[in-house]
C-alpha cells in the first residue's frame, strides 16, 4: 500500500503542472488540425487499403503518424527511467508487458468505431467546438462507452 | 506546401506534445486513458482537464486558422455505435491510436505493437466492408 503522502507526490495536481497540460494538449490539437486527422474522410481514405490499387488510398496519415513515431521514440530513447521532469514529478510509464484477448478484442473493437466513424479518441475530443451535434453524440457516446469498461471491467 | 509534407509537420507537433507532457510532468499522452480517468476520478484529474481544454481549445482554433477542411462521414445510431465501440474498446485495450500507436510505439512496446496492429487491421477491415456494402446498394 502507498500511503496518501507519496500518491499525492506521484500526482501531478498543482497549477502549474495543468499548465504544461493545458500547452501539451494546445500543441496535440495543432498537429491533428495539420496533419488532417481531424477529417474523418482522410481517416477513412487511409483505412481504405482496397484503394491502393485504384489509386484512391490517401496515404496522408501515414506520414503523420511517422512524424509523431519519430519524435516519440527519440524521446523515449532519452528518457531514463530515473530522469527528473520540470516539475519533479517522477516518470509514470504503464509498466505491462503482457499481450492478452482483452488487448487484442478491445483493439478490435475500437478499430470498427474507428472505421465506421473516421474518428479515435483524440480528434473526435478536439473537434467538439466545430463538429456540431454530430461529434458531440460521438463523443458522449464514447465517455459512456470508456464509463462502462471501467465499471465492468475494472 | 504539399499536403504529405503537412501531413508529416503535423505529426512532428504530436510528438512535441508527447515530449512536453513526459518531460513536463512524467506523463504518457494516452488520449483515451486520459479521458477514461479524468471521468472516472475527476478529483484528481486536474493535470487530465487542462490536457483536454487545450485538445478542444486547439482543436476549435487550429481548424479555422490553418483553414482545414472537415466532415463527417458516418450520422446518427452509426456514430453512437461506433462512439460506443471506441470508447468501451480503447478503455478495454489500455489505449488508443496516441497511447499505443505514438507513446507506446515510442517506447518500443511489443504490447503496444500488437495493439496497433489489431485496431489497424480492424479499421481496414471495417471500411472494406462498409465500401462493398455501398457498392452493393
Amino acid at each position: 500500500m502507498m500511503s496518501a503522502d507519496t500518491e499525492a507526490l506521484k500526482q501531478p495536481t498543482n497549477a502549474r503542472s495543468a499548465v504544461i497540460a493545458l500547452v501539451s494538449g494546445l500543441v496535440f490539437a495543432a498537429g491533428l488540425a495539420l496533419g488532417g486527422m481531424m477529417d474523418p474522410r482522410k481517416v477513412q481514405g487511409f483505412l481504405n487499403v482496397g484503394g491502393i490499387t485504384s489509386g484512391q488510398w490517401d496515404p496522408s496519415l501515414a506520414f503523420v503518424m511517422g512524424g509523431a513515431l519519430l519524435v516519440s521514440l527519440v524521446t523515449f530513447a532519452m528518457m531514463k527511467t530515473n530522469d527528473v521532469t520540470w516539475l519533479n514529478v517522477p516518470l509514470s510509464l504503464p509498466s505491462r508487458n503482457d499481450i492478452d484477448v482483452r488487448l487484442i478484442a478491445g483493439s478490435v473493437l475500437f478499430g470498427i468505431g474507428w472505421g465506421i466513424s473516421g474518428f479515435c479518441p483524440g480528434p473526435a475530443i478536439a473537434s467538439v467546438v466545430q463538429g456540431g451535434v454530430s461529434v458531440l453524440m460521438f463523443v458522449g457516446a464514447m465517455l459512456v462507452g470508456m464509463f462502462i469498461a471501467k465499471k465492468t471491467l475494472g | 506546401m504539399h499536403p504529405y509534407l503537412q501531413s508529416f509537420i503535423g505529426g512532428l507537433l504530436v510528438g512535441t506534445a508527447v515530449w512536453i507532457l513526459l518531460k513536463g510532468i512524467g506523463r504518457v499522452a494516452g488520449i483515451s486513458g486520459i479521458a477514461a480517468e479524468a471521468i472516472s476520478s475527476p478529483r484528481r484529474s486536474l493535470w487530465r482537464f487542462a490536457f483536454l481544454l487545450g485538445l478542444i481549445v486547439g482543436g476549435a482554433f487550429f481548424v479555422k486558422v490553418f483553414s482545414i477542411p472537415t466532415a463527417n462521414v458516418a450520422s446518427g445510431a452509426w456514430l453512437v455505435v461506433a462512439g460506443l465501440l471506441v470508447g468501451f474498446g480503447t478503455v478495454m485495450a489500455g489505449g488508443c491510436t496516441s497511447g499505443h500507436g505514438v507513446c507506446g510505439l515510442g517506447r518500443r512496446s511489443m504490447r503496444s505493437l500488437v495493439a496497433t496492429l489489431s485496431f489497424m487491421a480492424a479499421g481496414m477491415a471495417t471500411v472494406a466492408i462498409l465500401n462493398a456494402l455501398k457498392a452493393g446498394t
